[in-house]
């Protein structure tokens, strides 16, 4: 009877627990780094509109306010997206023939809205409540990047859910008072970055203001900062603890 | 794969786990005698215990075994693919296409995108308008509610009512204009316009108008519109000599004919239950919302008579002579089985005791419960009602009539009002007439509105041959049903929440309803379409508006007052007013009804589907009914000891042979069920008007591998998906309520889709929790209550502190912060009557499973009402307990999830976390109280909603449009059970925080809690003394659901309290009918 295995088998063999050894961490490392690249998360990545609209030239340059077109942002769930009749609110005076509006005074004409690309989601089972994030005095731009330098709009970061629980775990790493005017409200400071902007521009504004506008402030670990931030966990009655409940943002 | 094929898991009824348990009804008996008085039951087969039955019945997932057919290696290939899909499936931004925002292009006043719209509109079952509040999200109607303003309704809601909002979105709905040119022949018919349908009436009007109409006829259901009774009348008016027919199957003509003997003229009887401290029910089941428009009423009032808070207090007597059980005998202090038959002499026998002049008692009837009853009404002085159920005889509605009068309540608890049902009065014929004037060649053009007069007719009419002989047959209506299917014209109109309205409630309140939303379809208001065929178009609006403007019922600034009576759906004030009818009634000259022989059946209207036209709607489908706990079917329901002198048992096939008609279905051996008669509920057996209801017999996969039945039969009755028999067909002009039937048993058993065995977990029937002592159902008589209610305190607290001394877990395994969420449920008030189950299936977007899958115990309602029988089997006491799950503070379900998906928040919640859930079910299995739900199947895709379709048309994007935006939709393989509403918790967190205050007690109302009509169920932080749920939860009623196995539930429940009367000692049925 012939031999089953011949002499090369042992070299298959030793082969096979090598590559096996070596394969299956390298696609699960590569599933996994995939998983958190921009290729997934789309962070980062400029996403084409219909109308290629400028959220530096509205917020910056003209400085039109947030809320202008992102209506509820302060009262509901939802910010809010323009309908083309807040488009038109302007465009009817101005720009009224460029090419570049073609679609928003086709969709005002025709009563058919304009579909554009999405570019911050998060999952269908997660509730997110932009209300209460404003209402907490956290700037637009700790999760939506420096949009107010953004020509085309992008994901400035990847809503995973580790990113969220940062925030959630520690809240007064992320919670500041009086950065740009003492006595406001905490929903009035979330917006007067913006203003501050307009005054002097980026000399203007202080380190930490900058920070902010860049998209950048991912939390303080500067003792002062941080007493000052429990303070104010404090005060809005937040329960760190409850914060990272899953019932928060599942349901 | 051969191999594999043939062991695949097979889909049928037959697997081995679930042949229904075969008990002698000997064991039965020989348990019962042991048992009874002392234990809680819940299904005969429980109570009988055999070993197979025990098998049955600790296995919680039945069927399982199937599953194991897979062999090693396919689920080694299995198991591979799955882990990489799971790998993967963090990837889905990498290959899933691009997501659309689409914003308004001109952004709606009002309306703030991701918050609800309350509209206040109102619903309406045969007529009767209940107010409710509807939901709306972003232009999507998504959840009804009651409109605490209105009172038909206080806030609360019944389940019809509330699945009306899956009935708006029902993809089977009449879409458009249909002209049939050979109708009858089960064919689609060729679709049309409205305009060539106005031009072909037109026509046949104009050849109407020549005779003065002495050829059109209009057939309705009942009608409490004005402003539709005018649009009608107006177009009558034109032809003079033309009829307008109205017919409910089970409508309120006995009644106004009852009203009639009694007062010369048809009234309509409202009863106060809020001052009545004695109720004698004969066979009204008025708490139940098929059975009384003003059931969500009479439900406050009546539980409000019972609700006992502290140490002591005081409670109303209800005694109920019932045939079908129903609610109100499920909560009857004193309750009777009897047949139908004995209902006169019953009737008379009191009103003889009463000593109301005339009354004689006739038959045999239990004098001393009589007597005794007579004495309790007497004691009262007026605080009392007797209620004689609508399907009873005009006889037996006179002599109520004259009860009431003379125990001088007529004013207190009863109060009379004109008809609310405009067709009682304008009516110019019933549905007999129009028979004799279709089979007398004398009717051209026929307008029928609404109604199914072809499925629903007496059988003796032979409608649909008579309608045949019409000319012009125009179905107006919101399905293509049986009635459609014979008619020329199918012309479609708008739902409830489409069109402009008005309707009367049951005690006359005028609510004004308005449009949520566009038509979805082609359909047009009923008052429209007769403005069409008068030739007078106008829109709804304008006609409801203008009707209500002539009224002169406003009478400072119309369009002021007219705006406020739109924003509350209702005008304020405008019940109906009281007329006191003088009472002419010769008791003497009323002849007895003659004791039947042998077996009488019940035609009873069904508790969720009502007489049928809600057959469509697959939540009312899957809704357990109250006390039988079947779904998907109708059964022919008969007592324990009626069912051994057949010698047939649960579930085997039997014949009923009634007026010549013979039908084959399925027995029910139902506890409390009177003996020598049998129920059976209308409204299944349709054959057409939608997928769900009308599912045809003999496709599908039914009947084929059905082993149990004798040479493969097919039963019609219980193919798998549904669908039951048509009982209308057994049902004559002559007798349409009760008649008498002859029941053959036919050999074989057959599967019905009951829930009532599922979830067992108390230890008097699991053996394994036998040393347990856990304590269920707690229940006292009222009186030994108010006598030592302090010791039973005391023993319950020196109980509660051995339990916790014993108790092995650490205390502080969690950190509890901020609010704490309880919930306390009175099953001293639970009427079980399913309000809450339909609630939570609408704001939780829980999906209808189908009849195979709840055979195979995966109904997937978040709270279920058990139900617990004590006592006889002949006539056992009810107990209700609703059971959602309960939020252990040391939650059993935690520790065994590897993977954390169910975890407790810092508030007290035992929350799920639903993406990170991996279906291993050892959370449920854990659970005691049985309150997890596991999608076997991708449920949630509504295409796939129920497990066989006929046809696969393209349904899913309207079915979609229900779901609640604020609760994930879970996928297969996903466990899920209630979580206190936790988006109503979140939702008002955050609404305070921005306010920055505490949440108030009031701030968070559950579904549930919502929906009762008898204010059972209360929710709030128990942290807040003086909140109402911290307050129940310390009242001397309250214990913890099987405390001993120191799970710490949030919810507690209420003991329940009975309150006889110690003159009567018995509760046997036979004291009336033997």
């Amino acid at each position: 009877m012939a031999q089953i295995f011949r002499p090369s088998a042992n070299s298959v063999a030793k082969l096979s627990l090598i590559c096996f050894a070596i394969g299956v961490p390298s696609v699960w490392l590569a599933i996994a780094g995939l998983s958190r690249s921009p290729a997934n998360t789309k962070q980062d990545v400029p996403l084409n509109q219909p109308v290629p609209f400028s959220h530096q030239h509205h917020t910056w340059e003209l400085g039109i306010d947030c809320r202008y077109c992102h209506t509820t942002v302060e009262k509901s769930s939802y910010a809010g997206l323009p309908s083309t009749e807040t488009c038109m609110s302007c465009h009817s005076q101005i720009w009224t023939n460029s090419p570049m509006l073609e679609p928003i005074r086709t969709s005002y004409e025709t009563g058919t809205p304009i579909q554009w690309n999405l570019v911050n989601k998060v999952p269908q089972f997660v509730f997110f409540n932009h209300s209460i994030h404003i209402a907490r005095g956290l700037n637009c731009n700790i999760c939506h990047g420096p949009v107010n330098e953004m020509q085309i709009t992008w994901k400035g970061n990847s809503f995973q859910m580790a990113w969220c629980l940062q925030c959630h775990r520690a809240p007064e790493r992320y919670l500041n008072e009086n950065i740009t005017k003492p006595g406001q409200s905490p929903r009035q400071q979330v917006f007067n970055l913006y203003w501050e902007l307009q005054k002097d521009g980026v000399r203007g504004l202080s380190i930490k203001q900058r920070d902010l506008e860049r998209g950048e402030f991912t939390g303080s670990d500067d003792a002062e900062d941080l007493a000052k931030g429990r303070e104010l966990v404090k005060k809005y009655g937040i329960k760190t603890q409850q914060l990272a409940d899953c019932g928060i943002c599942h349901h | 794969m051969s191999d594999s094929e043939t062991k695949r898991p097979s889909m049928e009824l037959n697997d081995k786990n679930q042949e229904p348990v075969e008990i002698s009804q000997q064991a039965v008996r020989g348990q019962l005698t042991g048992k009874a008085g002392k234990n809680y039951w819940r299904s005969l087969d429980e109570l009988a215990d055999t070993p197979q039955f025990q098998e049955w019945m600790e296995d919680e997932f039945p069927n399982r075994s199937t599953l194991l057919n897979i062999n090693r290696r396919d689920l080694l290939k299995f198991m591979g693919a799955s882990m990489a899909l799971a790998g993967l499936s963090g990837c889905r931004g990498v290959f899933l296409p691009q997501d659309k925002v689409v914003p308004y292009v001109k952004a709606p006043e009002e309306l703030v995108p991701g918050k609800p719209l309350f509209y206040a509109t109102a619903v309406t079952l045969s007529g009767y308008a209940t107010g409710v509040l509807v939901e709306q999200r972003e232009g999507r109607p998504i959840f009804i509610q009651g409109n605490p303003d209105h009172p038909a309704s206080m806030g609360a809601l019944d389940s019809i009512s509330q699945a009306e909002i899956l009935n708006f979105y029902d993809p089977d709905r009449a879409n458009n204009v249909i002209q049939q040119v050979n109708p009858g022949q089960n064919l689609l018919g060729d679709v049309s316009t409205w305009e060539i349908f106005n031009q072909a009436a037109q026509k046949a009007l104009v050849a109407e108008a020549a005779s003065q109409g002495s050829g059109l006829r209009i057939l309705t259901g009942s009608i409490t519109s004005p402003t539709l009774t005018r649009s009608i009348l107006a177009f009558l008016k034109k032809y003079p000599n033309a009829k307008w027919h109205s017919y409910e199957p089970t409508g309120r003509q006995n009644v106004y004919a009852g009203a009639n003997l009694a007062f010369g003229k048809p009234v309509d009887t409202l009863y106060d239950f809020s001052k009545a401290k004695v109720i004698v029910s004969l066979d009204a089941d008025f708490l139940s919302s098929t059975a009384n428009p003003g059931s969500l009423r009479y439900a406050r009032d009546f539980a409000n008579g019972r609700r006992v808070s502290g140490l002591a207090g005081s409670m109303n007597r209800l005694y109920s002579f019932e045939s079908t059980p129903g609610l109100v005998g499920s909560m009857a202090d004193h309750r009777w089985a009897v047949k139908p038959s004995d209902i006169f002499s019953l009737a008379m026998a009191l009103a003889a005791a009463l000593g109301v002049a005339g009354a004689s008692p006739v038959g045999k009837v239990d004098q001393t419960s009589i007597a005794a009853i007579a004495n309790d009404l007497l004691s009262t002085n007026g605080a009392c009602v007797v209620v004689a159920g609508d399907q009873h005889s005009a006889d037996v509605h006179a002599i109520v009539h004259a009860i009431n009068a003379k125990l001088g309540v007529v004013g207190n608890t009863v109060t009379y009002t004109e008809p609310i049902d405009a067709t009682v009065t304008h009516r110019t014929g019933d549905l007999k007439g129009l028979v004799e004037d279709l089979n007398g060649g004398k009717v051209q053009t026929i307008f029928i509105v609404g109604g199914n007069p072809v499925y629903d007719a007496p059988a003796d009419f032979k409608f649909a041959q008579a309608l045949a002989k019409a000319k012009f047959k125009a179905r107006i209506g919101l399905y293509d049903d049986e009635t459609a299917n014979v008619c020329d014209w199918l012309v479609p109109t708008t739902h409830t929440l489409e069109e402009w309205g008005d309707a009367r409630a049951y005690d006359g309140t005028i609510s004004i309803m308005q449009p949520l939303i566009a038509p979805l379809y082609q359909g047009k208001p009923l008052m429209e379409i007769f403005g069409l065929l008068a030739g007078k178009p106008a829109n709804t609006y304008d006609l409801v508006k203008g009707y209500w403007k002539a009224s002169g019922r406003f009478k400072g600034d119309f369009e002021k007052e007219w705006r406020s009576a739109v924003h509350d759906g209702l005008i304020k004030g405008s019940a109906a007013e009281k007329i006191t009818p003088a009472l002419n009634l010769q008791l003497t000259s009323l002849t007895p009804t003659k004791p039947s022989s042998g077996i009488e059946i019940i035609f009873a209207t069904d508790p969720c589907i009502y007489d049928g036209r809600f057959a469509n709607n697959g939540w009312l489908q899957e809704l357990p009914k109250p006390l039988s706990k079947m779904t998907w079917d109708n059964v022919a329901m008969i007592s324990p000891k009626t069912a051994t002198s057949l010698g047939i048992e649960d579930a085997s096939v039997v014949d009923l042979s009634c007026n010549g008609v013979v039908v084959r279905t399925a027995a029910f051996v139902q506890p409390g069920h009177p003996a020598d008669a049998v129920t059976v509920y209308l409204g299944y057996g349709r054959t057409r008007g939608g997928v769900v209801c009308s599912i045809p017999n003999g496709e599908g996969k039914s009947g084929e591998g059905d082993t149990r039945s004798p040479g493969g039969f097919f039963n019609p009755v219980s193919n798998f998906d549904g669908g039951g028999f048509n009982a209308y067909l057994m049902r004559t002009s002559a007798a349409p309520h009760f008649s008498t039937v002859e029941v053959k048993a036919v050999g074989g058993v057959t599967t019905v889709a009951t829930t009532q065995g599922h979830a067992p977990i108390d230890g008097d029937h699991v053996k394994q929790f036998a040393s347990d002592d856990r304590e269920v159902i707690v229940e006292y008589d009222l009186d030994d209550f108010n006598k030592n209610a302090s010791k039973y305190v005391e023993e319950r607290k020196a109980k509660s502190k051995e339990i916790h001394d014993a108790n092995m877990y650490p205390d502080d395994i969690y950190v509890y912060n901020g609010p704490q969420w309880a919930m306390t449920i009175d099953l001293n008030t639970c009427i079980g009557c399913n309000a809450c189950v339909t609630a939570c299936q609408s704001e939780n977007n829980i999906p209808v499973v189908g009849k195979v899958q709840v055979a195979r115990h995966r109904e997937m309602h978040w709270i279920r009402i058990d139900r617990y029988y004590k006592g006889d089997s002949e006539n056992p006491q009810v107990a209700w307990q609703p059971v959602a799950c309960v939020h252990c503070e040391k939650a059993p379900c935690e520790p065994v999830c590897p993977v954390a998906a169910t975890v407790h928040s810092h508030e007290g919640l035992n929350q799920m976390v639903y993406n990170r859930c991996v279906g291993t079910r050892y959370c449920s299995n854990n659970c005691p109280y049985k309150v997890r739900r596991f999608n076997y199947l991708n449920y949630s895709d509504n295409q796939r909603q129920f497990d066989v379709r006929v046809d696969e048309k393209p349904r899913i994007p309207l079915l979609k449009m229900l779901n609640n935006p604020d609760v994930t939709v879970r996928g297969r393989g996903i466990m899920e059970k209630c979580t206190y509403c936790i988006q109503r918790i979140n939702e008002a967190r955050i609404e305070s925080k921005k306010a920055a205050r505490e949440i108030r007690d009031g701030d968070i109302v559950t579904a549930c809690q919502q929906a009762c009509p008898t204010q059972t169920i209360v929710f709030g932080n128990k942290e807040d003394k003086e909140s109402q749920v911290a307050k129940m939860r310390e009242d001397p009623r309250a214990y913890l659901l099987m405390e001993v196995l120191q799970t710490r539930p949030r919810t507690s429940h209420l003991a329940k309290l009975r309150n006889p009367n110690a003159e009567i000692k018995s509760v046997t049925p036979t004291e009336t009918n033997s």
